[in-house]
């Protein structure tokens, strides 16, 4: 069975827990084969929240706001730019009737 | 051989004419908006120190964009000296560039339009995307943002800091969109110019002057965009501002009173404006891939030829609305169309028409809904009616000029 564990921060907090340390964390469970991918996220003002309806694109600056819709799957993309990354995301098929939030993955600075 | 004075005028000229123009080039050169505009500085100043002794180039701006390039990767490779990581980002973002395709008149122009897209991005939020486009685009100091739109100053800076990251963090590229996505992002552009059109030109008391600068920096923002991506709609929204802005000097009483459309004196619309204007919906309309914008100005060409309210064509305005209400309906184009349906077969059926309007629901806690009402059933007499419409107008109006025209439409009814 796979599990997606979401990690949450407040980003108003400084926070005491090193790049190096979460490095370490996801190097044991790569060697124990218990992870299939774990990135850091850049800060939540660079998030692009991506909707489609009636087939028109609608971008929006900021993390998607809705309290009623909530966090349904995801996606690891690759892409060349933010506008890549908006076209993939349009695609998505629940664009149409929820959002997708779009959010740089950070590089651990180790 | 020139002296220190002339080349200081000289270089003022230059930063008035060139600077963002160079600006634009040094940020595809170097791939960073903050790095770009020490960059520009820097060369401003090295042309300040180099001209009065080695004489001014014969290619001022590639001079200063080769000047600003050069500064700025001395400056990467100082601090690379400290941070050794930042080096290997620096260089990756200086090895996308082509050194040949540097100061070419056809990219030079490009980089305008790319400084615009990305400036005027959808993915930075709309407040942002006007502060960063006065900024970067048109010049402006923070401070003139700020005093332009009431807002504090660091309030506008926070806003420029935080795009300014976003567009680095998020990867928003340095771009003019595909043929494909142009027609999307374009809107988002010519939606940036008209708040900034519209915020110089609903203003009309207190810092009136400075607001208008505003208007009048939407007009050139607007002459840039068609020059540089001469689309009908963007030549539409030109022409739009253009109509608007003709009016300026009948729109308002020395004292700062509103006059309306009706009342204007229409000797102090501007020829010239109207003029270039009705050229350019003319053009905009041919091209049969207009919008929004160009029926807007269509129907503001229509009231600019006719010599008073009563030799309006409206007709042609109703039938312009109606095209209007197809391209982008919404309510407040149903009500624009009613006043202008009461002009052609008389205020009942405009009245009508807004109550239909009110009625679903739509427009409730919009002033001009019950002000244009109030003015239809005086027209037709119904003073109760007209009072309470006014009534309700004055307590959705906001702006003082606004409140004592309704004040006194109001006390003219009880005479």
């Amino acid at each position: 069975m796979k599990y997606l564990c979401l990690v949450y921060m407040d980003p108003g907090k400084p926070s005491a827990i090193a790049d190096s340390e979460c490095m370490a964390c996801g190097d044991g469970l790569r060697q124990n084969g218990q992870l299939i991918a774990a990135e850091a996220l850049q800060s939540v003002d660079t998030a692009t929240t991506v909707r489609v309806r009636n087939g028109k694109l609608s971008v929006t600056d900021g993390p998607f706001a809705e309290t009623k819709e909530k966090l349904a799957g995801f996606y690891l993309i690759d892409a060349n730019d933010l506008n890549d990354a908006i076209q993939v995301a349009a695609k998505i098929p629940p664009a149409r009737e929820g959002s997708v939030e779009v959010r740089p993955v950070r590089q651990l600075r180790v | 051989m020139a002296t220190t004075g002339s080349i200081e005028e000289r270089l003022s000229e230059l930063y008035f004419a060139e600077s963002r123009r160079v600006l634009a080039t040094l940020i595809r050169l170097l791939g960073d908006f903050d790095a770009a505009e020490e960059a520009l500085h820097d060369a401003f100043r090295a042309a300040l120190e180099q001209w009065p002794r080695d004489g001014v180039p014969a290619s001022p701006r590639a001079w200063l964009v080769s000047a600003g390039r050069f500064k700025a990767i001395d400056a990467m490779r100082r601090r690379a000296r400290f941070d050794p990581l930042d080096e290997i980002a620096d260089e990756a973002a200086l090895g996308v560039v082509d050194p040949a395709a540097w100061t070419e008149e056809e990219s030079v122009e490009d980089d305008r339009l790319r400084l615009i897209f990305t400036c005027c991005h959808p993915a930075l939020a709309p407040d942002a995307q006007v502060a960063l486009t006065l900024r970067e685009v048109c010049g402006l100091k923070t401070e003139e943002i700020a005093r332009a739109f009431l807002t504090p100053a660091p309030t506008i800076a926070q806003r420029i800091v935080r795009a300014k990251g976003k567009i680095r963090d998020a990867r928003i590229p340095y771009q003019v969109p595909s043929p494909a996505e142009l027609p999307e992002r374009l809107e988002a552009v010519l939606r940036v110019i008209y708040l900034v059109f519209n915020e110089g030109y609903a203003a009309s008391s207190g810092t009136a002057l400075m607001r208008h600068d505003l208007s009048a920096e939407a007009i050139r923002l607007g002459r840039l965009l068609v020059e540089l991506l001469p689309q009908p709609e963007a030549r539409g929204l030109l022409a739009l501002m253009l109509l608007h802005e003709s009016r300026r000097a009948a729109r308002a009483t020395s004292t700062g009173e509103l006059v309306l459309l009706d009342d204007q004196d229409r000797s102090l619309w501007d020829r010239q404006q109207i003029a270039e204007g009705v050229r350019l919906v003319e053009r905009a309309l041919a091209s049969r891939r207009f919008g929004a914008y160009s029926i807007q100005a269509a129907i503001a060409a229509v009231h600019a030829e006719a010599s008073s309210v009563e030799a309006t064509d409206w007709v042609e305005i109703v039938g312009l609305y109606d095209v209007l209400q197809r391209l982008d309906p919404s309510p407040v184009v149903e009500l624009n169309r009613a006043v202008a349906v009461a002009m052609r077969d008389g205020p009942a059926a405009g009245v009508a028409i807004i109550d239909s309007i009110l009625g679903r629901g739509d427009l409730g806690d919009y002033r001009p809904a019950h002000a244009a009402r109030a003015e239809l059933c005086r027209q037709l007499g119904n003073t109760a009616e007209a009072r309470s419409s006014y009534t309700r107008a004055l307590s959705l109006a906001r702006q003082e000029p606004e409140r004592r025209l309704l004040e006194r439409r109001l006390a003219e009814l009880s005479k």
